[in-house]
């Protein structure tokens, strides 16, 4: 059952003369995890926005659970349903992390144990420590127990690892994998492609305000790739020229191809030393750069 | 309208407010600082200004050049035309001296406990102001009033200066930061109304601003034992009800302005005029017509009269002098407070 689905979501600015969403419509089935993927100003937190009921679509609908849900007052019943983490929140300063769970804990009719969030998101080691003094990852545990708050059915988490560093990135999603075990629907934007393959059941791949492809990463990946890659030191490919067309990427390059053997044959053939050489599947990266034309992170 | 989530979202803001040490310290310390300083400056010898009231013939006004009495210099003359008013300001301090030209012979009234009444009669027998351009002097009339210091007049308006900067700083600076820093769309995500958030912010405010002032006018008293005429109780209804009605001023700033700058751009512009044309430090008497007419659209010139009248002359409710400021406050009140809730805006968009 789709719990929640967008119907041709449009958002644009008029003053800016910016269609920031562009016609945007999928559904999010109970209990999995859905990825929004793209670069910065794809248009995936403006459509996050629209499916929390925060921002009025200038065309189309969202649905939740096969209901219209309507901005402003009206809006704050479905809130009570959903938990949201914003892609940059501040919270009230000068109260520690205990008091903001116990304010956000206030605002609802129906809550969840205030242990049972401070296990789950791991916040033992700095519950009475003002909010002002938390590391990126401390704070984004923080506002992930706020949208969990009300022990919502559906949680919206708008780049919530962004600016963290890896091992903290890791940590989180071990959070999130923690929630949908709960089976809770999980509805992720991100612009790294490793966190939607760890995480989600399904993505859709926006730019430009559009989805461009969506499906589950396995099987896009198979859907646009046959090949694997062959990575090189940019130095040793340069001299084969178009014999093996590889693509430069810095300080490797790339080479993709159905079949290995007769590649890494024709490499031996042209006398390239293969000390260095890695295979890899294709990632979500590839994919979106093949889709686009262009790197995710440029 | 939520209890529990009024209680909440006022509990956390004057948490916020209590626990933020250096903006509560200046609080205090402002007001203080200031009320004591104007103690110390006016204690020495009085400053060479003077403000005289001139009680004019029928028919004449002082602006008519060919008569003597508007020709002293460094002294300010402007007409007043009820006697009980003048000798009444000359009682307060709030002019140094009043001529009456309405009678054949003239007469001026003397507050006999001020130095500046003091100098200025000096002054004005030297030039022969004082002398009618007829009739061979003056008569003197010394009007005597229980001795109201500087710092009796000045200290309603320090405290209520402070005041207004806390209420409108206070509101209008703290929900435009949590607008730019996204805490009020994170609040706006929840079932918190917007009703329920500028309630809490208002009440939070005024009980802060309220509890802190009478902190530091109870502070100032012990030291500088103020004059009190009337009640205690009417001075706090009309400190209440003009702290709140500056607070919803500051809620019309900042119901849907999302730069601080610009929200600190618009208070100043505010307050400023409201500190200069309120009766802060100074008596407006004899300013001009226009000034006077501004000083009546700022809350803080309605509080100061009240408070004033209460404190410096006792007057109670059933007194003009404190039922019309209260009355206007209350209207600025629910004005500003229709207009703010209006226009609240969670975010940008």
């Amino acid at each position: 059952m789709a719990i929640i689905e967008a119907r041709g979501l449009v958002k644009s600015y008029p003053k800016a003369k910016v269609q920031a969403v562009d016609g945007v419509s999928f559904k999010v089935q109970a209990g999995t995890c859905f990825g929004l993927l793209g670069p910065n100003g794809a248009g995936k937190s403006t459509t996050v926005e629209m499916l929390e009921g925060v921002a009025q679509p200038t065309a189309g609908e969202v649905l939740f659970k096969g209901e219209t849900i309507h901005v402003g007052a009206s809006a704050k019943q479905y809130r009570d349903k959903v938990g949201i983490q914003f892609q940059s929140t501040a919270l009230q300063e000068f109260l520690t992390v205990r008091e903001n769970l116990r304010f956000f804990a206030a605002l609802y009719p129906k809550t969840r144990s205030e242990e049972e969030l401070i296990r789950v998101c791991r916040l033992e080691d700095f519950l009475d420590r003002d909010t002002k003094k938390l590391s990126g990852g401390q704070r984004q545990r923080v506002l992930l127990a706020i949208a969990l708050v009300n022990d919502p059915e559906v949680v919206f988490l708008d780049e919530p690892t962004t600016g963290l560093d890896p091992q903290a990135r890791r940590n989180f999603w071990a959070l999130v994998r923690g929630i949908k075990a709960e089976g809770k629907t999980v509805l992720l934007t991100t612009h790294y492609m490793e966190e939607a393959y760890e995480l989600c059941d399904e993505i859709a791949i926006m730019d430009h305000g559009r989805i461009i492809a969506q499906g589950s990463p396995q099987s896009l990946l198979a859907q646009y790739f046959q090949e694997s890659v062959i990575e090189l030191p940019t130095t040793l490919t340069a001299a084969l020229g178009d014999r093996m067309p590889f693509v430069d990427r810095g300080e490797l390059s790339e080479f993709s191809t159905a079949d290995i053997a007769a590649s890494i044959d024709a490499l031996r053939l042209a006398g390239v030393p293969l000390a260095q050489l890695r295979i890899r599947p294709p990632t979500l990266e590839d994919l979106f750069l093949k889709l686009t034309g262009k790197d995710l992170r440029a | 309208m939520n209890i529990k989530r009024l209680g909440a979202m006022t509990w956390a803001r004057s948490l916020e407010f209590l626990r933020d040490r250096s903006a509560l310290g200046w609080n205090f310390a402002f007001p203080l600082l200031m009320v004591a300083g104007f103690a110390w400056i006016f204690s020495g010898p009085a400053q060479p200004i003077f403000k005289v009231a001139v009680l004019m013939p029928q028919g004449m006004t002082l602006q008519t050049a060919s008569h003597p009495v508007a020709a002293a210099p460094g002294v300010q003359f402007y007409e007043e035309s009820d006697e009980a008013t003048a000798r009444k300001k000359v009682e307060r301090h709030r002019i140094d001296l009043a001529v009456d030209l309405t009678q054949t012979s003239a007469r001026y009234f003397i507050n006999p406990a001020s130095q500046k009444g003091a100098a200025v009669e000096a002054l004005l027998k030297g030039t022969g102001t004082l002398a009618n351009g007829t009739a061979p002097a003056a008569t003197r009339i010394e009007q005597a009033g229980e001795g109201i210091r500087y710092v009796d007049w000045a200290a309603p308006g320090v405290l209520g200066m402070n005041l207004m900067f806390s209420c409108l700083f206070g509101i209008g600076y703290v929900i435009v930061r949590y607008r730019k820093s996204g805490y009020l769309k994170r609040l706006n995500a929840t079932p918190l109304t917007a009703a329920e958030f500028i309630v809490a912010q208002l009440l939070s405010r005024l009980v802060l601003t309220f509890t802190v002032t009478t902190v530091v006018f109870v502070g100032c008293n012990l030291f500088l034992h103020f004059r009190m005429e009337g009640s205690y109780w009417l001075l706090a209804l009309v400190t209440a009800v003009g702290s709140y009605s500056m607070i919803a001023m500051g809620l019309v700033i900042s119901a849907r302005v999302t730069s601080e700058e610009l929200a600190g751009g618009l208070l100043n512009l505010l307050s400023w005029p409201m500190m200069v044309l309120s009766g802060v430090f100074f008596s407006l008497d004899g300013a001009p017509k226009a000034v006077l007419w501004a000083s009546q659209l700022f809350p803080l010139t309605h509080l100061l009269n009240a408070a004033r009248a209460i404190m410096l002359d006792g007057a109670g409710l059933a007194s003009s002098a404190v039922a019309t400021p209260l009355a206007v406050l209350v209207a600025c009140s629910v004005v500003f407070t229709v207009l703010g809730a209006i226009g609240f805006r969670w975010t940008q968009d």
